[in-house]
């Protein structure tokens, strides 16, 4: 008898080789498919009898650039004392000018879809990766879920992820005529132009960012023993 | 012949109908609407990006800001997922304090609601009472927070602090004195529960005003009655939720479905629509209101019997109380190194949703072991609703789209986030 949830028993009898991966986290259900696949995949979930996701809940574009980087080294000690957390890559610490060139990194952008089915109470997370970084391109799922459109757009216009059916792909939140995708994690958080009223043109203007990029508190990954033990806790728990 | 086309037309950003700052640019036959194409954006704060700039509890206060009339709901979300992910469960009685807190702000939103959308529709009156009850509630929320608006009152752990012993009172002045100044206060004299108390039993009445006024009213159901009719199946594919879809006669909510908070403790009941316009959607919301108050009371009597801690005894994630840090070295250490720092939250994924007054808010965060979210995406109702705009006013008049706003219950500040 395994103990695998029945929904992800499932999954994995119906897709077999289609699903790269599954989890099981804080109880809830994550898989991760290819991108090529992901039209079948969810025409399937949404339609089939075993899985009956009606609602496309959410959709949003991840950008994985940096996962799991410290800014903040915690467990060494040197002649000169301990490390001051001062320096790091996070989009805190740089401005427009100087943000970093990104070479191809694997598995950079990915699109995380919530399903939730009201027939049999569930929800599931699927996750896929565009197959390239320097131009992400997935397939739409406008065709499937009419709500998908926005959720879409928003991810096109934060993180430049391409939708490939998307019937009207155009920025909506970002001003018109905004350059770069803001959500990226080398775009600067302290963005790129500022507006103001200029009283000689009689008119707005953009002009570069006046601030300074600055970082408040580092970005720090602790790995001591309380943080492993809550995982142990929560891993046990499922 | 002259040359007959469409015309196109800007309804805002500055529209008093517009709820804030929605451009929708209307393509017109006549009066007929051909297409609306909603532009927004024009309150993006980039709130997930700096929230994954700052340590989580920096954080919450952002979550006020998103939709600005039922604050309290948003934290909720966030804060219950930031729990998930760290496994810990708040005490009891701060459960029922967030219960209590929530069913507060769905009052508190379904009042604005119903008032500027009555206000957009022509009713002049009901905008006054509906802000006359508002006062009420938003005075509870200054009792616990200190603030009217943007409480950052939920905590991961539990709530900031226990609910006050006394209400605070009105103080004699050229505008409330004497009789007026003696009627004000009556419900105030002792603590916030005893003022609730008044309140829920009150309230009802006051519904029933509002009723008065609109529930039979031939204007109101001339402006509402088979206006933005949406069918189940749409409601379905729009991923709507909250209102909207039980509006259409879906009964679906997550207090009852996936329950959370101490929501299986109380009784209420789910009211819904049949035709899915936009009159069942304003008598779904009223009921809401009675159901609120409900479940407020019942808050009430079960927060009188049960005293208790409001917070988790971890200094890991919650401060310790001032009297402890004067005392004990460890707690000092831990109180400094929570608000310098943070506290780190175990590496994983989680999404956490709550029944807001709008629909379903939900929290998705994306954690790589660090003092900072890695990825937050806050799944806004009315972000969901309002992209389905364009199928729900094709076909109808101008004056539709103002009815059709209205009952989407949108507020910018969580659809542009």
């Amino acid at each position: 008898m395994s103990d695998t949830p029945p929904l992800i028993d499932a999954l994995k009898t119906r897709f077999g080789d289609a699903l790269l991966s599954t989890a099981v986290h804080c109880g809830q259900y994550t898989i991760e498919i290819a991108a090529d696949q992901a039209l079948d995949v969810m025409r399937a979930l949404r339609d089939e009898k075993s899985f009956r996701f009606a609602q496309l809940i959410d959709l949003c574009g991840v950008d994985y650039l940096s996962y799991g980087i410290s800014e903040w080294e915690t467990d060494a000690v040197t002649d000169e004392g301990f490390s001051r957390g001062v320096s790091g890559e996070g989009p805190g610490r740089f401005n427009w000018e100087g943000r970093p060139t990104v070479g191809p990194a694997a598995k950079r952008f990915a699109v995380v879809v919530h399903l939730l089915s009201m027939d049999t109470n569930m929800r599931l997370r699927v996750r896929y990766f565009a197959p390239d970084d320097t131009l992400p391109i997935v397939p739409s799922m406008t065709e499937l879920w009419s709500g998908a459109n926005w959720f879409e757009r928003e991810a096109f216009d934060l993180f430049g992820i391409v939708f490939e059916g998307h019937p009207d792909l155009r920025r909506l939140l970002t001003d018109y005529g905004f350059i770069g995708h803001p959500f990226r994690k080398d775009f600067p958080l302290i963005g790129n132009v500022e507006v103001r009223y200029d009283p000689d043109k009689g008119r707005v203007v953009y002009e570069p960012v006046s601030i300074e990029p600055r970082v408040g508190v580092p970005r720090v990954v602790r790995e001591d023993s309380r943080y492993l033990q809550a995982q142990n806790e929560l891993a046990q728990k499922g | 012949m002259a040359e007959i086309r469409n015309y196109t037309m800007n309804f805002g950003p500055q529209h008093p109908a517009a709820h804030g700052v929605l451009r929708l640019v209307l393509e017109l036959d006549g009066e007929t609407i051909i297409r609306a194409d909603p532009h927004v954006g024009l309150l993006h704060r980039g709130t997930e990006k700096l929230a994954e700039s700052k340590p989580y509890n920096q954080s919450i206060g952002y979550m006020d800001r998103l939709d600005y009339v039922s604050m309290m709901c948003n934290e909720h979300a966030y804060v219950r997922a930031i729990e998930r992910l760290l496994g810990c469960e708040p005490p009891p009685r701060a459960q029922v304090i967030r219960t209590l807190f929530d069913e507060i702000t769905r009052v508190l939103n379904h009042l604005m609601w119903l008032g500027s959308n009555a206000l957009d529709l022509g009713a002049m009156t009901l905008f006054l009472y509906a802000f006359r009850e508002r006062e009420e509630l938003m005075d509870c929320y200054e009792a616990v927070s200190g603030a009217r608006l943007h409480a950052t009152y939920y905590r991961p752990g539990g709530v900031y602090r226990d609910l006050p012993e006394r209400m605070p009172q009105y103080k004699e002045s050229p505008w409330t004195k004497g009789a007026d100044l003696k009627r004000r206060n009556e419900w105030r004299q002792g603590s916030m529960l005893d003022f609730l108390e008044a309140f829920c039993a009150d309230f009802p009445k006051r519904v029933d005003e509002y009723e008065t006024l609109l529930t039979d009213n031939r204007i109101w159901k001339q402006r509402t009655v088979n206006i933005g009719v949406i069918a189940p199946e749409m409601a379905l594919r729009w991923g709507m939720t909250g209102p909207m879809l039980r509006g259409s006669g879906v009964a679906w909510d997550l207090r009852k479905k996936q329950p959370y908070a101490a929501y299986d403790k109380f009784e209420f009941d789910v009211p819904v629509g049949v035709n899915g316009d936009c009159y069942d959607r304003y008598l779904v919301r009223v009921e809401e209101m009675r159901q609120s108050n409900r479940i407020m009371k019942q808050c009430v009597d079960w927060l009188r019997k049960n005293p208790g801690d409001v917070m988790v005894r971890n200094f890991k994630v919650a401060p310790p109380s001032r009297m402890e840090m004067k005392d004990d070295m460890e707690a000092l250490i831990h109180h400094f190194k929570l608000f310098t720092e943070g506290y780190s939250v175990p590496a994983g994924e989680v999404y956490c949703a709550v029944e807001a007054p709008k629909g379903e808010f939900g929290a998705y965060l994306i954690s790589d072991g660090a003092n900072k979210p890695f990825r937050v995406k806050l799944r806004a109702p009315g972000f969901a609703h309002l992209s389905a705009m364009d199928e729900i006013v094709r076909g109808h008049m101008l004056p539709d789209v103002v009815a059709v706003i209205g009952t989407l219950d949108i507020v910018f500040g969580e659809i542009d986030r």
